[in-house]
C-alpha cells in the first residue's frame, strides 16, 4: 500500500502498529479512523463496532443503535455485548458469532432471564448500583405475567414491555414508563385494550375507572407518594391482592380507617360474607372523594346497598348522617355571622381560632364513621356542635356591640340637638333685637 | 365690643391689616328671596370638606399605604383603635356627602344662573374643585385595598387605556404600571393626601375669594323683580344671622353622620387577591356610576371610534361645555333667562338620575 | 329661609340668659362629644401594630427542648416548636390536607396531624401521610424575654 498522501494516518499506523494480519489491521484502522472522524457520540468511549455498524443500516437493524445513546445502561460504560455477549473490537460479521460469546436477542419467553443475568446478580448489580435490588426476578415468577410466560403465554408483560429496550430509562426519570406519573397508562397499553385482553376474562376499565380516582388526582398534582397500579398491585410480582387482603393494602397509607374497620362489626361480616373490605363502599380502582350523602339511607348512600330498614345498621347509618349534617350546618351557622362581624370591622379572631376546633371534630367524625358505631360518631359531632355553638354566640356578639354604638352616638345627639336649638333662639333674639332697632 | 376682643385686632390689624377684613365681615350681607335657600349648600360643601381634612389627617396616623399592610391598618383602626370605627366611617360617609352637595351647589348655581358675568371665573374654579372632588373620591376609594376597591379601580383605569394615542401612557401614569398593583396604590395614596390636597386648597382660595368680592349672586327672575318694585331688596347681615344658620346645618350635617357612622357603619370587605376573579356585578361608587352605565349601553364601535372611547369623547365634550357655559349663554350675561340652556341643564340633571337609576334597578 | 323672627315679636321668649346658656351648653358639650373620640383615637392602642404580621408567642424559658406549643396568629393557629438544640422554629398549625390543627410529638420528633395521620418534619415538609403541601413556615426571632414570630414576606 503507497504512500497516498490522502491517508497519511493508514500509512503511520501500517508501519508502526501492525502485528496482526495486514487485512485485520487495516479494518482495524479503519475502524479507528471512522470513529474518531463519523461518530462523535462515541468518540470518547472505547470501541463498539455493533453501534457503528448498526448505526448505518436501515429501519429495525438500525433503532436499537440509533437509541441507545439514552439508555442508562450505556450510560454505566456497559454496551451492547454487555447484554447480546460477541465482540466490540471485531467489526466483521465474525463478530456476532457464538465463538465469540455472541447470544443474539432473546425469546419473549427468555427475557426475565436474560436482564436477569445482571439484575439477580448482586456483585455484578454492587460494581453499577448497590442500592439496586435484585429480585425482581423471583418477584416475577411469583406474578400473574411471570406464571402465565412460563406456560407460553407470550402475550404477557415481560421486562421490556415496562422498561423498553435499548432506552431505558432510570425509575427516577420523569420521561420513564415506570415513573409513578406513567405507570398507569404503560399497564393500560395492554389492560385496556380489549381486543389485546380478548380471552383473559378480566375487565379492562380499570385504567379509565382509575383516572377518575382521587388517587389519579393526586398523582397528577405532582404528589407522587399517590398509589398508581403498582403501589396495590406489585410492580415485579404484579398480583391483585385477594379479596381478604385489600384492606391491609389499603391501610398501609389509611391507617386509622383501617385500624377502625378491624375493630368494627364490619370486619367479621364482610369475612363471613367474602367482601373485601374497603373496596366494598370506596371501589377498587374508581376511587371516588367521598362526600356525607355516602353515610345514611339516602339515594346516594351506601349503607343502603346492604341495610334495609329495621335492621341495627339502618338506624345506625341513620343517626351518623344525621349527626354529621347537624354539625355541619352548626358550624356553617357560625363561620357565616363571623365572617359577617369581620367584615363589618369587629375583631373575632379569636371566635375564628376556636371555631376551628368545630371543623377539626367534623373530620374526625368523618374518620370514626368507619366505626360503624353511631355513638362514636356523636361524641365528636356533639362537641362540635358545642363550640360551633359558642363562636355563634361570639358573633351575636360582635354585631350587638357594633349595633351598641348607637348608644353612645345617641348622647351625642342629645348635645347637637342642645346646640341646634340654642343656635334657633340665638338667631331669634338676634333678629327680634333687629328687627325692633 | 368688649375691651380683650378690641385690643387682639388691633395686634392682628397691626401685623395683618385684620382690620379691615373685620370691617368687610361685618358689612358682609347675604340677600334674601325664595331662593336663598341653595345659598347654604356651598358652606356646606366646604365644611364637609373640612371634615374629610380632619378625620383624613387623623387616619393619616395609622393608616399604611403598602398592598401587605393596606387593608389591616385599616382593620386596625377599625377594631383596635378607640373610635377609630367612628373616624373611619365618618371619612366615608362624610366623602360621599361631600359629593352630594357638591352636585346640589352645582346645578344650584347652574340653574340660578350664578355664573353669569361677573362670574365666570368662580364658576370655572368651582367646575374644578368639582372633578378634584371625583379625584379624591376615585383615589381614596381604592386606599382600604378590598376587593371592591381592587376592582372598581382596575375598572375605572381600564376606562383610560381606550382613548387612542395617549390612552397607553395615561393608563400606566395613573395605575403607576400596567396592572393594579400596590405601585398603583402608592401613586393614588400621593394624589389622595398631597396632590389633590394641594391643587383644592389653592383652587378654593381662588374660589372663596372670589365669592367675597363679588358677593352672593341674585337670580335673574328675582333681580327683575326688585327692579319692577315687585318686591322689597332684603338683605341679612353675613354675621353673624347668616352665619349662625350655617353652622346650625353642619351641626345636622355632623348629627347625619354621626348617625350614619353608627346604624350603617362602613364595611372593611376583604382582602384584595390580584389572582381572584373580579366578583359579579361590579360597579363603581354611585357618583361615577351614571358614566358606567351609559358605556354599557353603547355598541362596540361607533362609526370608526371604539364604543368606551366614544363615550369617554362625549362625556368629555359635556364637561368642556359645561364649564364655557358662562361665555356660550349670553342671554345670562344680559339677566335673562335662557330657556335653551335651562333645559339643557334639566336634561343633564335628568340624565344623570336616570342613568344612575337604571343601574341599580338592573345590575 | 325666612327671617325667624320677622321684626319682633309679642310672644314670650326665653330670656337672653337662658339662650346664651342653652347655646353655650349645647356648643360645649357637643364639641366635648367631637374632641373625647379624637383624643381617645390619637392615642395608640395597647397592641401597637396589627397582629396579623406578627405576634409574641411565648416567653423565653417557657418551652423545653423537644417540645412544642400552639399559639394564636391572628385567627388561625400557629405550632412553635423548640427543637432538641434548643433553636425554635414556627410555622402555620393548620394541615394543608383537611386544615386539623397539628401538634408536635415529642416521641417521633416530627409534627403530627391527629385526624388522618399526617407527619411534617422540623423542616415543616409533608413526608407522611395525606398533607399535600408542606406547613408555611414562619420567621423566629427572640427580643429580650419574647419570642416573636413574623409572617415571611
Amino acid at each position: 500500500m503507497g504512500g497516498k498522501k490522502e491517508k497519511p494516518d493508514v500509512d503511520f499506523a501500517f508501519k508502526t502498529v501492525s502485528r496482526h494480519s495486514p487485512l485485520a489491521t487495516r479494518h482495524s484502522i479503519w475502524a479507528l479512523v471512522l470513529l474518531f472522524a463519523a461518530v462523535p457520540g462515541f468518540s470518547d468511549a472505547p470501541k463498539d463496532s455493533c453501534v457503528t455498524c448498526h448505526a448505518s443500516l436501515e429501519g429495525d437493524l438500525a433503532k436499537p443503535a440509533q437509541a441507545f445513546a439514552t439508555d442508562v445502561h450505556h450510560q454505566a460504560g456497559l454496551s451492547c455485548a454487555s447484554c447480546h455477549g460477541g465482540d466490540p473490537n471485531d467489526d466483521s460479521m465474525d463478530a456476532m458469532s457464538p465463538a465469540r460469546g455472541f447470544r443474539g436477542a432473546p425469546k419473549r419467553t427468555q427475557i426475565p432471564e436474560f436482564c436477569a443475568r445482571c439484575h439477580s446478580d448482586e456483585s455484578a448489580m454492587r460494581r453499577f448500583n448497590p442500592k439496586l435490588r435484585t429480585d425482581q426476578l423471583s418477584q416475577y415468577r411469583t406474578s400473574v405475567h411471570g406464571k402465565r410466560l412460563k406456560q407460553g403465554d407470550t402475550k404477557v408483560a415481560t421486562c421490556v414491555d415496562c422498561h423498553s429496550v435499548h432506552n431505558i430509562l432510570a425509575v427516577s426519570d420523569t420521561r420513564a414508563p415506570v415513573y409513578p406519573t406513567n405507570v398507569a397508562s404503560t399497564c393500560a397499553r395492554c389492560h385496556a385494550d380489549p381486543q389485546y385482553m380478548q380471552g383473559y376474562k378480566i375487565p379492562t376499565d380499570q385504567a379509565a375507572k382509575y383516572q377518575k380516582s382521587v388517587h389519579a388526582e393526586t398523582l397528577a398534582q405532582g404528589d407522587t407518594s399517590a398509589p398508581t397500579c403498582t403501589t396495590c398491585h406489585g410492580n415485579h410480582g404484579a398480583t391483585p391482592p385477594g379479596v381478604g387482603s385489600v384492606a391491609n393494602v389499603c391501610g398501609t397509607c389509611h391507617v386509622f380507617f383501617a385500624q377502625l374497620f378491624d375493630k368494627s362489626p364490619h370486619n367479621a361480616a364482610f369475612a363471613a360474607a367474602g367482601l373485601p373490605g374497603c373496596v366494598q363502599c370506596h371501589s377498587n380502582h374508581e376511587v371516588l372523594h367521598p362526600s356525607d350523602d355516602w353515610v345514611g339511607v339516602g339515594s346516594k348512600s351506601v349503607c343502603g346497598n346492604c341495610h334495609a330498614q329495621g335492621d341495627q345498621g339502618y338506624a345506625a347509618a341513620e343517626t351518623m348522617s344525621s349527626d354529621l349534617a347537624k354539625l355541619k350546618d352548626s358550624y356553617h351557622r357560625a363561620e357565616d355571622i363571623l365572617n359577617t362581624a369581620e367584615r363589618s370591622g369587629m375583631e373575632v379572631s379569636s371566635a375564628k381560632l376556636e371555631l376551628g376546633d368545630a371543623n377539626e371534630d367534623l373530620v374526625k367524625a368523618r374518620v370514626n364513621v368507619h366505626t360503624f358505631r353511631a355513638e362514636e360518631v356523636q361524641k365528636l359531632t356533639d362537641q362540635g356542635v358545642e363550640i360551633s355553638q359558642k363562636a355563634h354566640g361570639a358573633g351575636v356578639a360582635a354585631l350587638r356591640e357594633r349595633d351598641l354604638r348607637r348608644k353612645g352616638l345617641g348622647l351625642s345627639l342629645i348635645f347637637i340637638v342642645l346646640a341646634i336649638s340654642g343656635l334657633y333662639w340665638k338667631i331669634r333674639q338676634i333678629e327680634s333685637r333687629a328687627g325692633g332697632s | 365690643m368688649a375691651a380683650p376682643r378690641s385690643r387682639l385686632l388691633n395686634w392682628l390689624d397691626e401685623r395683618f391689616g385684620a382690620g379691615s377684613v373685620e370691617e368687610f365681615l361685618r358689612h358682609k350681607t347675604v340677600p334674601q328671596h325664595r331662593h336663598s335657600i341653595w345659598y347654604y349648600f356651598g358652606g356646606m360643601t366646604l365644611f364637609l370638606f373640612v371634615i374629610q381634612v380632619l378625620t383624613g389627617m387623623l387616619l393619616l396616623l395609622y393608616y399604611r399605604p403598602t398592598p401587605n399592610d393596606a387593608f389591616e391598618s385599616v382593620q386596625y383602626v377599625m377594631t383596635q383603635v378607640r373610635f377609630g370605627w367612628l373616624i373611619r366611617s365618618v371619612h366615608s360617609w362624610s366623602a360621599n356627602l361631600m359629593i352630594f352637595t357638591a352636585f346640589v351647589h352645582m346645578f344650584s348655581v347652574y340653574f340660578l344662573k350664578a355664573y353669569r358675568k361677573p362670574r365666570e371665573l368662580t364658576w370655572i374654579s368651582g367646575m374644578l374643585l368639582l372633578f378634584i372632588i371625583l379625584g379624591f373620591g376615585f383615589s381614596g376609594y381604592l386606599l382600604p385595598w378590598n376587593t371592591l376597591s381592587f376592582f372598581a379601580t382596575k375598572v375605572g383605569t381600564e376606562m383610560a387605556g381606550s382613548i387612542p394615542l395617549i390612552g397607553k401612557w395615561i393608563l400606566i401614569f395613573l395605575r403607576g404600571g400596567e396592572e393594579v398593583t400596590g405601585a398603583t396604590l402608592t401613586r393614588f395614596f400621593g394624589f389622595h393626601v398631597a396632590v389633590l390636597p394641594g391643587l383644592a386648597t389653592v383652587l378654593l382660595a381662588m374660589h372663596l375669594l372670589l365669592v367675597q368680592h363679588l358677593g352672593m349672586s341674585v337670580p335673574p327672575s328675582v333681580e327683575r323683580s326688585i327692579a319692577g318694585g315687585k318686591q322689597p331688596a332684603r338683605s341679612m347681615p353675613f354675621f353673624p344671622t347668616f352665619l349662625l344658620r350655617d353652622i346650625m346645618g353642619w351641626y345636622a350635617a355632623l348629627g347625619v353622620l354621626g348617625a350614619l357612622a353608627a346604624i350603617f357603619p362602613w364595611e372593611l370587605g376583604t382582602k384584595a387577591d390580584a389572582f381572584a376573579s373580579a366578583p359579579a356585578g361590579i360597579r363603581p361608587e354611585w357618583y361615577f356610576v351614571f358614566m358606567f352605565q351609559t358605556l354599557k349601553y353603547l355598541p362596540a364601535k361607533i362609526l370608526f371610534l371604539e364604543g368606551e372611547f366614544a363615550g369617554l369623547l362625549g362625556f368629555g365634550l359635556a364637561a368642556a361645555v359645561w364649564i364655557a357655559v358662562p361665555f356660550i349663554d349670553r342671554r345670562a350675561g344680559f339677566g335673562r333667562v335662557s330657556r335653551f340652556f335651562t333645559g339643557l341643564g334639566v336634561f343633564a340633571l335628568g340624565y344623570i338620575v336616570l342613568m344612575s337609576a337604571l343601574s341599580y334597578r338592573h345590575p | 329661609m325666612p327671617n325667624l323672627d320677622p321684626a319682633g315679636s309679642d310672644r314670650p321668649q326665653p330670656g337672653r340668659r337662658w339662650v346664651n346658656l342653652l347655646l353655650g351648653s349645647g356648643v360645649l358639650a357637643s364639641i366635648a362629644s367631637f374632641i373625647y373620640p379624637a383624643l381617645r383615637y390619637i392615642i395608640p392602642p395597647a397592641v401597637a401594630e396589627s397582629t396579623s404580621r406578627s405576634v409574641v408567642a411565648a416567653k423565653v424559658g417557657e418551652l423545653k427542648p423537644n417540645s412544642g406549643k400552639i399559639f394564636k396568629f391572628g385567627a388561625k393557629p400557629g405550632i412553635l416548636v423548640r427543637t432538641r438544640d434548643g433553636g425554635f422554629k414556627a410555622f402555620s398549625a393548620v394541615c394543608t390536607h383537611l386544615n386539623c390543627t397539628v401538634q408536635y410529638r415529642d416521641d417521633l420528633r416530627q409534627i403530627w396531624c391527629a385526624c388522618h395521620n399526617g407527619l411534617y418534619d422540623l423542616e415543616g415538609r409533608n413526608v407522611s401521610g395525606p398533607p399535600p403541601r408542606p406547613l408555611e413556615e414562619f420567621a423566629v426571632n427572640v427580643q429580650g424575654e419574647d419570642v416573636v414570630v413574623t409572617r415571611k414576606g
